[in-house]
């Protein structure tokens, strides 16, 4: 909302506020302005009379002018077209600012020049206001014009605008009378109203007119009717006024729709009274209906929409814009001013469909149902103050609107308990009459009464938050509060988040954000859970449009990102949810997923280089579970996994129920080695953890033993390590690889594992013959279950 | 006999100069104190002398012994510290070549902001809770007063799944549920993190997916008072010590009275800079108390209790804490940007 200083000191005197100030003070009742600007951004303008004007001599199209600006004759050189002797003008002495631009003494064509001659346009509105011929020739003032004299206060242009950023509660600060209310409020002041009054004549409109309401959506509409308009060009003022509000002037009749729409904040609607003819109708459109609306479209409207119609068709969209059949035009001699309320949600559905108005705008945050016959005779009055009209007698009339002001009790305590005040009636009674609020008082209780045009202030916090607004909530002091002290806790699922996010870091993990919204076809690269897709009914784009139910992708598009910025070693996570629905339940499931590609420590010089690779993935995987409490309940299984690499990939199990997978995502995805691994927080947070237990240092020492068996090359270490275990019991008390081969050493489709065993027994020193024992047992077990070759007792 | 212990005396002063190896040492050793060594052989000549002699000898040649076996130590040690002084000079390296590559992983940003104001709120006695991300459009909205065709509703433009589903526009939907869920309808101190969405084209300052962390107190005799000290709290520990908290009335139809938070400006103090566009103060959350009807929509009686709530964008806070100028960095996951994140935080 664009508030022109001279337009609001019509109805408040602000006479002596800085405007800038009042705006600070507006920002403090929670109205953010956008910007304070002036209607004309110049300075140092006068009047001049154009006292001689000759062709000049070196050029074909400027004028050599004698100016008289008030301090005797000076040379102007001019390029207007339209200058001319005797003329009464705009001048922009040496030193006026237009603008960013200085007026500095210069010499066109060979001829000193004192100064400009300005047109309209260059006075700094914005072109859209303007006419051709205010931008192409200067502007000409009238004979009243004195020489010497401010420009811009003469042409009524020396006003200021302050942009107003509304909240969406506040309708009634779309007029300026609302605004004026509001500022009234903070500097103790009392709102002027014009003074509303008509001399009128017959025929009585209810008898040459008829009104039918047929519609719910439209709670009032009144009607009256002004005949022998004379179309012409609005006053200066009227047309600055819609200037600074941002409207384009059109006609003095127009003009004047709007300029009242501007002061009540009642949208107006003026018809030509004969193309309408004698009945109006407000109905629902009909499904289909087509419509062309003022600005020469033709709209589809459907039941959802309300129009205003005659015997014959649709003449205007309610509360939208008027109709192009039924439009004032230069011809136009008799008016219908249509002053209505309409529901607010079908004008806000109608407009977000068909176009946001001036009128739509207000509509939607609301009327006030008692300004709107004051808007109507308004208008009525200014037609025939400014347009040559005469006022027929009487109104149409539906009305079932609400005009009772609102009641609201509320106490002293009330406000100071929710604002943390100490604030006694003496307070609050001078807040209530700044607010023209009108209000009884019986000890402590408040019986206030909240005027209709307040449409924002309907409950007790409302009033409340409108005291705290004149109080001053930077004048509240602070505390804080006096609960019982209790412990904050944290979700057992965030703890374990944390948890997996403080061990990835220490691995040298960079934690990620990506997006949830995930193109089509991405849910189906990797490994998910059985479960449809939740997609978007109506996304921004084709690659945000479903939920994804995997972080790999979002974590392969970071890579490809980073590689593509030549940084090739990666390794990130990323905790998040994934999305899916199982038997029309929206599921979000935690996760944790990681993804690492190149090296991870390096030193170059020094040849270390420590490479991902399968094994270092696992080793992530292993030690955050083991971090997590689950060491010994974790294994690894090989099985298809959609994605990823069908040698180097395996699921993770934990307590035997699959978690999650890791490996190598396929070559045919990522043709660099590129390891993710991905894990169900879900799944974890299932499962309980025992407490840490400190075991005994070993007091015995301990038997350490190497073997190495010969296998077909598809047993898997797994394999062997079991039976080891097995056969150790609790007397092994480690198993470690120490070597894989493959080569001449051994057969073809053949391998070799070494294993370094640990014996020890807390109670005792182990003996020789029983480590042996035990020892036998195992090779002979692994022999014979998996057609294994002892390749060399005692290795090393 | 005296002689001869001075010969050995001599001599092996002389033997001593020439060893430089500590493996030679050894062999002196031999030389004047094995069996077979010259002390030896002098010892066995003792035999054939007076008792007298035999003494003075005796005690004589134990002095020898103890002479050489003191000599030899002194010069092992020193050979001890030559070679020691050998091998460290064989060692040297360049310290000033570069090091080998170790590092922890980085914090996201947000999550570093989030984590920040968890602890400050837990210290309060807030509990951290969450709620989904795929809303209803009855806890997203209606139940905060914002019923199908609300204005206010413009402004949070929402992707939905169903006519009764979307993604949260805001994490106030949490709100309505922790009151929802509380059946004893006792107080409430809550904050809630997480991912919020709205239908904006991502630039510079829009981000389709942002994050933001809800706050809730629900007691008897909550107020606004209480509302400003807490966000003063929050300012501080965020910003440092002499922050201060700026109110201004808003609108959300959740709250009521709503209240934008500024925050005095942690760069110029006030004077305004740039980072505060010369005013002063940085536009920082939405808060208010609780709306009547929100209260009621959850069972809570607003004769008896009253709430303040709060919204804070860690994305808003970490641009202004770190200095980010577009919103988009934190969802690229630029390895360059989250490297800039891989220490503590200096002075507030």
């Amino acid at each position: 909302m664009r508030v022109s200083k001279k337009f609001l000191s019509d109805y408040i005197d602000i006479e002596g506020i800085n405007y800038k100030e009042l705006a600070e003070e507006m920002v403090f009742c929670g109205n953010e302005y956008e910007s304070i600007t002036k209607l004309s951004d110049c300075e140092g303008l006068v009047i001049g009379k154009v006292l001689e004007c000759e062709k000049h001599p070196n050029s074909d199209h400027l004028h050599v002018c004698k100016v008289d600006y008030g301090d005797g004759s000076k040379q102007i050189i001019c390029g207007a077209p339209n200058v001319d002797k005797d003329q009464l003008v705009v001048v922009a002495k040496i030193g006026a600012r237009l603008g960013d631009i200085v007026i500095k003494k210069a010499t066109l064509a060979g001829l000193e020049s004192n100064g400009m001659i300005c047109s309209l346009a260059e006075l700094g509105l914005e072109s859209k206001y303007l006419k051709e011929e205010d931008k192409e020739g200067i502007l000409v003032l009238n004979e009243d014009a004195k020489i010497g004299e401010d420009a811009l206060k003469y042409l009524e242009l020396d006003d200021e605008i302050i942009d107003f950023e509304l909240t969406a509660d506040r309708g009634d600060l779309l007029s300026i009378i609302g605004v004026a209310y509001e500022v009234g409020a903070i500097y103790n002041k009392k709102v002027k109203l014009p003074i509303v009054k008509n001399k009128e004549i017959d025929p009585d409109i209810t008898s040459t007119m008829k009104l039918d309401v047929k519609t719910n959506k439209c709670s009032m509409y009144l009607g009256k009717k002004v005949l022998g308009v004379k179309i012409g060009e609005s006053k200066p003022f009227i047309k600055n006024r819609l200037i600074a509000s941002g409207i384009r002037p059109i006609n003095n009749v127009v003009d004047i729709s709007n300029y009242v729409m501007l002061e009540y904040g009642c949208p107006l609607h003026f018809f030509d009274a004969d193309k309408l003819g004698n009945e109006v109708i407000v109905r629902n459109a009909n499904d289909n209906e087509l419509f062309t609306t003022l600005d020469g479209i033709e709209r589809t409207l459907s039941v959802e929409d309300i129009v205003i119609s005659n015997n014959d068709k649709a003449v205007a969209l309610a509360g939208v814009m008027g109709g192009l059949d039924t439009e004032v035009e230069n011809d136009t001699k008799n008016i219908f001013i249509e002053c209505a309320i309409f529901d607010s949600v079908t004008v806000r559905n109608t407009s977000k469909k068909i176009l946001r108005s001036e009128s739509s705008n207000r509509f939607e945050k609301g009327i006030d149902p008692n300004r709107v016959e004051i808007a109507l005779n308004r208008a009525a009055q200014l037609l025939s103050m400014y347009a040559s009209g005469s006022v027929c007698k009487g109104m149409l009339k539906y009305d079932c609107a609400d005009h009772n002001d609102k009641i609201i009790n509320i106490t002293l305590d009330d406000i100071n308990r929710v604002l943390g005040t100490e604030l006694n009636t003496s307070e609050v009674n001078e807040i209530l009459k700044r607010l023209e609020f009108k209000f009884e008082i019986k000890g402590n209780k408040y019986r206030c009464i909240i005027p209709t045009r307040r449409l924002d202030v309907n409950i007790k916090e409302d009033l409340i938050a409108e005291i705290g607004k004149i109080y001053g909530y930077n004048n509240i002091v602070s505390k804080l509060p006096s609960s019982n002290i209790k412990k904050g806790s944290i979700l057992r699922s965030e703890l374990l988040v944390k948890d997996i996010r403080k061990v990835l870091n220490s691995l040298g993990s960079n934690q990620v954000i990506t997006y949830s919204l995930v193109g089509n076809g991405i849910n189906e690269l990797f490994p998910i859970k059985n479960g449809e897709n939740i997609v978007l009914l109506d996304p921004l784009s084709e690659d945000k449009k479903i939920l994804r139910r995997s972080l790999i992708p979002s974590l392969i598009e970071v890579y490809n990102y980073n590689v593509a910025r030549n940084m090739k070693d990666i390794n990130i996570f990323e905790n998040g949810s994934v999305y899916y629905k199982v038997d029309g339940k929206y599921v979000e499931e935690k996760m944790v997923a990681g993804l690492l590609s190149g090296s991870t420590i390096k030193n170059s010089f020094n040849n270390v280089d420590l490479k991902v690779d399968f094994y270092l993935v696992k080793g992530i995987v292993e030690y955050l579970l083991k971090y997590l409490g689950f060491n010994n309940r974790y294994s690894f299984r090989v099985n298809e996994l959609s994605g990823m690499h069908g040698g180097r990939s395996a699921e993770i199990l934990l307590d035997r129920e699959v978690i999650g997978y890791l490996g190598q995502v396929s070559p045919s995805i990522c043709k660099n080695e590129v390891y993710v691994y991905s894990i169900s927080v879900e799944e974890i947070l299932k499962k309980t953890v025992r407490n840490i237990k400190s075991v005994e240092i070993p007091k015995y020492p301990s038997v350490n033993k190497d073997l190495a068996f010969v296998v077909n090359k598809d047993v898997t270490c797994a394999s062997i390590t079991e039976i080891l275990k097995k056969v150790g019991g609790r007397l092994l008390s480690n198993v470690e690889v120490f070597d894989v081969y493959v080569g001449d050493n051994v057969g073809k489709d053949e391998k070799s594992i070494a294993f370094s065993l640990t014996f020890l027994d807390p109670n005792k020193t182990l003996s020789d013959n029983e480590v042996t024992v035990i020892f036998n047992k195992m090779i002979e077990e692994v022999e014979t279950k998996l057609n294994a070759k002892l390749r060399d007792k005692n290795y090393n | 006999m005296e002689k001869k212990i001075l010969e050995i005396k001599e001599n092996l002063l002389k033997d001593l100069e020439k060893v430089d190896l500590l493996k030679n040492l050894n062999d002196i050793k031999v030389k004047y104190l094995g069996k077979k060594g010259s002390i030896s052989e002098l010892s066995s000549c003792i035999k054939d002398l007076s008792n007298d002699q035999k003494k003075k000898v005796g005690s004589l040649l134990n002095d020898l012994k103890n002479e050489v076996n003191t000599k030899i130590e002194e010069k092992k040690k020193l050979l001890e510290i030559e070679e020691m002084n050998k091998k460290i000079e064989s060692e040297k390296i360049d310290v000033t070549l570069p090091s080998t590559s170790i590092k922890m992983g980085t914090t996201h940003p947000l999550t570093r902001i989030i984590d920040e104001i968890e602890t400050l709120f837990i210290s309060m006695g807030f509990d951290v809770v969450e709620g989904p991300e795929v809303e209803q459009d009855l806890y997203n909205f209606e139940k905060l007063n914002l019923p199908k065709g609300h204005p206010a509703r413009d402004s949070q433009d929402s992707f939905y799944i169903t006519e009764e589903m979307l993604l949260r526009t805001q994490t106030s939907p949490v709100q309505a549920r922790t009151m929802d869920a509380n059946l004893e309808k006792s107080p409430i101190r809550v904050i809630c993190p997480g991912k919020v969405y709205r239908r904006d084209d991502d630039d510079a300052t829009h981000s389709h997916q942002f994050t933001q962390i809800e706050g809730l107190m629900v007691d008897k005799n909550i107020s606004v008072a209480d509302l400003k000290g807490v966000l003063e709290m929050f300012a501080k520990n965020l910003f440092g010590e002499d922050r201060e908290i700026r109110l201004r009335p808003s609108f959300f139809p959740f709250t009521e009275p709503s209240l934008e938070a500024d925050v005095s400006c942690f760069k110029c103090g006030g004077k305004g800079c740039s980072i505060c566009k010369g005013t002063g103060w940085i536009e920082i959350l939405g808060s208010g108390m609780v709306h009547p009807n929100v209260l009621r929509n959850c069972g809570y009686d607003p004769e008896i209790y009253t709430g303040f709530a709060f919204g804070i964008g860690p994305e808003r806070v970490a641009m202004l804490k770190y200095g980010i100028n577009d919103i988009r960095s934190f969802y690229t996951n630029d390895m360059r940007f989250l490297n800039t994140f891989d220490r503590v935080e200096g002075e507030k």
